[in-house]
């Protein structure tokens, strides 16, 4: 038993989850919530040392299930997510709530058993896990936050239906195997799959649940949330789909378009969570170019990912906690009175921007390289286009309207130390990752395929690099003094989820109107079938119906009789 | 087998005869007897005697070995013969064990529910109808079928008749009972008749060889094997035949339902089997016609009809012997399909029923006992007053119903997947709508125990009051064992694939 709970690094962060549920004491809670991830990347640490011997598998009903699997991949992602899990536990010191310590762990467990999943049907019981537990973490958010997390809930429950049917389409596929591999969509469940994943993943049109859920959780909420779920997928989709051409250009979509709403949302955290579609865009092109680079572009992008798009999900959550908004409009000029937090800001925003010597620059120019050595060049075209859009609202807009731009006039304490030595510790890693003499080369020596030479310090990509920030930087400065550039305004901004929020409401609404006058008629006809059906049914089986007379002995007798003769009826046809 | 070995040998070479023996002697005994406790005291240790002997016999047919026991050493076909194969013993295990569990049960029940002076004699009569049943299972002489048969019936009148003190409608249903067994009895000597007639022997195995010899036989063997079948369906409740079941399920003591309607039932069923398959054969064209048009037909009517009329009962255990017909269909229906697979499935779902309707019964006989409840409506609440037996009879009512993880999913499953095999997608579709039919009559109970609540006399709400140790120990035992099937099938399973192997020649 026990050996089956250290078998994967996840189930040991699981309990701690559900211990968590349990212990009333919030200073235990928060060493669990602490110590659980530490424990989970020791486990790793050593499963890697002998991947076979890790390997573990039950067997349930007849059918295999693989709770251990380990590959240089899946080690680079459980280590991101305890790393992640660490950080958000520190973020989080300063909250005493039971409900967010036990969620954020067994959320987090599942994230982490779900990459360990050797099979389909393993992976869809932590997928669901994840989905489950992570709503309670939108539902702390506040009032308006219920029915987001009810949409969140909906979501991510019919992405988990169509992963367990494309994987059962799948497994018959292959007799009975349920081994996670390359999938590929020209398979039977491989179209279901991609669509489980891309939910998931947030796919252009697919995306919306990510910009409605995420700003309305909680503020540590949204710092643990942005951490796994896409993660998850988007490690579900590196396993399976590696190569395939259509998610280039999903991908090249997912980086460009979040770049316009990004440019016009007045709430920061919903500017963010834009901007994690858009990151979350680079690493489904990579996984669709799928060559060894791009496959380590991915893998070393989602490590820089998950620590600058956390660390600027916690800069924003320390302002909201100290000023109660994240609305572009009510803030500004907060430098004054949040210094550090500025800073971390700012290291988080040049991260993502792809600054030289902060994470992004050695991460995402891989997969933009492995782009141009395959030839698409319109792609490339939109990956930069994508890039300078980055830099205009990750890199520049969320910290300008924040703590420069017009004064707000707050003037507010620093955030708690908790809060600060988080950020502080993230903006280290931020710098760390792309640290050139020895920082990047760790990094690299994580990755999934280790004998892919690249260097990110070349003078040619530094120069572009910089030409390219440079020129955002001043475009947005001449859109401003121009005033053509998009004011902070308290607006709603109507993404395609109006479709389906809105216009399949009105939709509903009109057929609900249509129907109830229907109804008045339909009713009367169905309630006399149903009356008259029941009355018969009643008639004949009720203890006062037919069947159930108190059959007298003669009755039955007679019957036996008459069974003989249709016996001796059908004998009789039988030898004719 | 490490356990077989740790038996001393006479239990095994001279089991069969023990079976039968022992309790018809002791029967005779224990009815003289002046103290209940005394005779429920031998009750108890014949029965697990026999559950033992019969367990260590069930060990030897998965070992591989069959035996054939004769009797005062004569010979077949001169002398009686008792059979052990692979057919026969799980039911003689199950009709022991189920013995065992209802004496255990008795202790608290039949103190309730009988009058005192007539608890010796009815710890008796239950021995003696054990040893009737046992023996009709194991003999191998189609006569000797008839003796047993008879005995085990009388004593099962005099049993549901005991009832009297509990519920004066019992009398009505024993006579009922008595007139429509002796019906069946005699239409099944009858047959015997003409069988004898055709063939001039009366050991089933010799009897087997010569039709199989004479190629079915003329039509004395067609009216005899019609005459059987018919005798045999009314003890086994056979759907239009069915009419002395609900009575006397209803108002028979609670440990007398149980033991009819886990054992008595499925003996007549074997037999049914045993006279079908391996006397006459499925060969023989009027045998393939029956078992495919009537027993089909018939099957499917009661699983239809039997699930319909247990929706609409108001009295609960009238609905579970509503119930019982329809699962008999589902057996018949596994009978009817023919194949291997079809046929192991319906000997499946008699092993599971058995132990599903046991553990729904010894619940709602625990109500009785504690609140005197057996109408539908007083369910209200039960799940909060008795909270341990509902939760037994949670756990039956799902297996009933086929939830996945219990003994009636494997056996419904295995049926679905016999009927598809056979390209009877029709009969799959009829099983889906009977589970849902089941889900209503068993949801409608659930529903009223655990979402109503608990009733109130004169202003005050009825008190917790959980049934006795002694009644809840063989409940759980039943509803934890439906769980353990649910989950891992393989001993089970493997007895129904050697039963089915037996009735279609070879195997042992």
């Amino acid at each position: 038993m026990i050996d089956l709970i250290l078998s994967n690094p996840g189930f040991l962060v699981i309990i701690a989850g559900v211990l968590c549920a349990l212990v009333p004491i919030s200073s235990i809670r928060k060493f669990l919530v602490g110590a659980a991830p530490i424990a989970a990347a020791v486990i790793i640490f050593t499963a890697f040392k002998d991947p076979e011997a890790a390997r573990t598998a039950i067997s349930v009903g007849g059918q295999e299930m693989i709770l251990m699997r380990i590959d240089r991949l899946a080690m680079l992602w459980g280590y991101v997510f305890c790393l992640a899990g660490v950080l958000n536990a520190i973020y989080g010191l300063h909250e005493k709530c039971k409900i967010t310590d036990a969620s954020a762990l067994i959320y987090m467990g599942a994230a982490i058993s779900g990459v360990y999943a050797g099979d389909f049907l393993t992976l869809f019981i932590f997928w669901e896990m994840a989905a489950i537990s992570s709503v309670l973490l939108v539902w702390k958010g506040g009032e308006n936050s219920f029915s987001a997390g009810v949409r969140y809930l909906a979501i991510h429950v019919l992405s988990g239906v169509l992963l367990l049917a494309g994987a059962v389409m799948w497994g018959r596929h292959n007799g009975g195997d349920f081994t996670i591999g390359h999938v590929g969509l020209e398979n039977p469940g491989g179209l279901l799959l991609l669509l489980a994943m891309g939910i998931k993943c947030g796919f252009p049109l697919l995306h919306n649940w990510i910009q409605d859920a995420y700003p309305k959780a909680s503020i540590t909420g949204t710092v643990i949330l942005s951490a796994f779920t896409t993660k998850l997928a988007l490690y579900a989709l590196a396993r399976c789909f590696a190569g395939e051409d259509i998610l280039i250009y999903i991908g090249a979509i997912m980086t460009c378009f979040p770049v316009f709403f990004a440019v016009i949302e007045n709430d920061l955290r919903r500017v963010l969570s834009y901007s994690l579609n858009n990151q979350l865009g680079f690493m489904v092109c990579g996984i669709g170019i799928g060559t060894d680079l791009a496959m380590n572009g991915v893998a070393a992008h989602l490590a820089a990912d998950v620590i600058f798009k956390g660390l600027l999900f916690m800069s924003m959550g320390a302002v909201m906690y100290r000023t109660g908004t994240a609305k572009a409009s009510d803030l500004g000029g907060l430098f004054r009175s949040m210094p550090l937090t500025t800073v971390f800001c700012l290291i988080g925003a040049g991260s993502i921007a792809a600054f030289p010597f902060l994470s992004a620059f050695v991460t995402k120019s891989m997969i933009m390289t492995a782009a141009l050595y395959e030839h698409h060049e319109v792609v490339l075209a939109m990956l930069l286009f994508a890039s300078a859009g980055v830099m205009e609202h990750s890199g520049i807009k969320v910290p300008y309207f924040t703590f420069f731009s017009h004064d707000s006039g707050k003037r507010v304490e620093e955030a708690p130390w908790n809060m600060l030595v988080a950020m502080g510790l993230a903006s280290l890693l931020c710098v760390f990752f792309a640290f050139p003499w020895g920082g990047y080369q760790f990094l690299y020596s994580l990755l999934p395929n280790p004998e892919v030479h690249y260097n990110p310090y070349t003078g040619n990509h530094v120069v572009t690099q910089l030409q390219l920030l440079f020129g955002a930087i001043l475009a947005f400065n001449l859109l401003k003094k121009a005033k053509v550039y998009p004011d902070e305004r308290r607006a709603e901004i109507l993404d395609f989820d109006w479709t389906y929020r809105r216009l399949g409401k009105s939709i509903a609404v009109w057929i609900d109107a249509m129907w109830t006058r229907l109804s008045a008629n339909v009713a009367v006809i169905r309630a006399n079938f149903i009356d008259k059906a029941g009355r018969r049914l009643y008639q004949m089986f009720s203890p006062a119906g037919t069947f159930s007379e108190a059959a007298p002995s003669g009755m039955a007798a007679v019957l036996t009789g008459g069974m003989l003769v249709v016996l001796f009826f059908v004998i009789y046809l039988a030898r004719l | 087998m490490d356990i077989l070995s740790a038996y001393p040998s006479w239990p095994i070479t001279h089991g069969a005869a023990l079976l039968v023996v022992l309790p018809l002697l002791l029967g005779a005994i224990v009815s003289i007897l002046p103290r209940e406790k005394m005779a429920w005291a031998i009750t108890l240790i014949v029965s697990l005697i026999l559950t033992v002997t019969a367990f260590g016999l069930v060990l030897t047919i998965f070992g591989g070995e069959t035996q054939l026991y004769k009797l005062g050493g004569w010979d077949p076909p001169h002398g009686i013969s008792f059979v052990i194969d692979g057919l026969n013993t799980p039911v003689l295990f199950l009709i022991s064990a189920m013995a065992l569990l209802c004496t255990i049960y008795g202790l608290p029940s039949v103190a309730a529910e009988v009058e005192p002076k007539k608890r010796a004699p009815f710890y008796a009569a239950f021995l003696i109808g054990v040893a009737g049943l046992l023996g009709m299972v194991v003999t191998g002489d189609a006569f000797n079928v008839f003796v047993f048969l008879e005995v085990s019936s009388i004593s099962t009148y005099v049993l549901v008749a005991m009832g009297a003190s509990r519920d004066r409608r019992a009398l009505k249903a024993a006579y009922n009972y008595l007139i429509l067994g002796s019906i069946g009895a005699t239409f099944f000597v009858i047959g015997l008749g003409f069988l004898y007639m055709e063939t001039g022997t009366l050991n089933m195995a010799d009897i087997g060889r010569i039709l199989a010899d004479l190629d079915g036989g003329s039509r004395v063997a067609m009216v005899a094997f019609g005459f059987i079948t018919v005798g045999l369906g009314l003890k086994l409740a056979m759907f239009p035949l069915h009419m002395w079941l609900p009575g006397a399920y209803a108002h028979a003591p609670s440990f007398v339902t149980v033991f009819l309607a886990s054992t008595a039932t499925k003996a007549a069923l074997y037999l049914m089997l045993r006279f079908t398959f391996t006397i006459f054969d499925p060969s023989f064209d009027y045998v393939m016609a029956v078992i495919m048009y009537v027993l089909t037909g018939v099957g499917v009517a009661a699983m239809l009809l039997g699930s319909l009329q247990a929706i609409f009962q108001t009295d609960a255990r009238r609905t579970l012997a509503f119930s019982s017909i329809a699962q008999v269909g589902y057996m018949l229906l596994g009978v009817g399909i023919a194949t291997a697979a079809g046929l192991s499935a319906g000997y499946l779902h008699l092993l599971n029923h058995a132990v599903i309707k046991g553990c729904l019964f010894f619940a709602l006989g625990a109500f009785w006992y504690r609140y005197g409840i057996t109408r539908c409506e007083d369910f209200n609440g039960l799940g909060k007053m008795m909270p341990w037996t509902m939760g037994a009879f949670t756990i039956g009512g799902l297996s009933l119903i086929g939830v996945p993880a219990t003994a009636g999913f494997v056996s419904k499953l295995n049926l679905v997947i016999a009927a598809m095999e056979r390209g009877w997608g029709w009969a799959v579709i009829i099983i889906m709508v009977t589970s849902i039919l089941a889900l209503v009559y068993i949801g409608r109970l659930l529903l009223a125990a655990y979402f109503q609540s608990p009733p109130e006399i004169n202003g005050e709400v009825v008190v917790r009051n959980e049934a006795p140790l002694m009644m809840l120990i063989p409940m759980w035992f039943l509803a934890l064992l439906s769980i353990a099937i649910g989950i891992n099938a393989d001993l089970v399973s493997e007895a129904a694939r050697n039963a089915a192997s037996v009735l279609l020649g070879g195997g042992v």
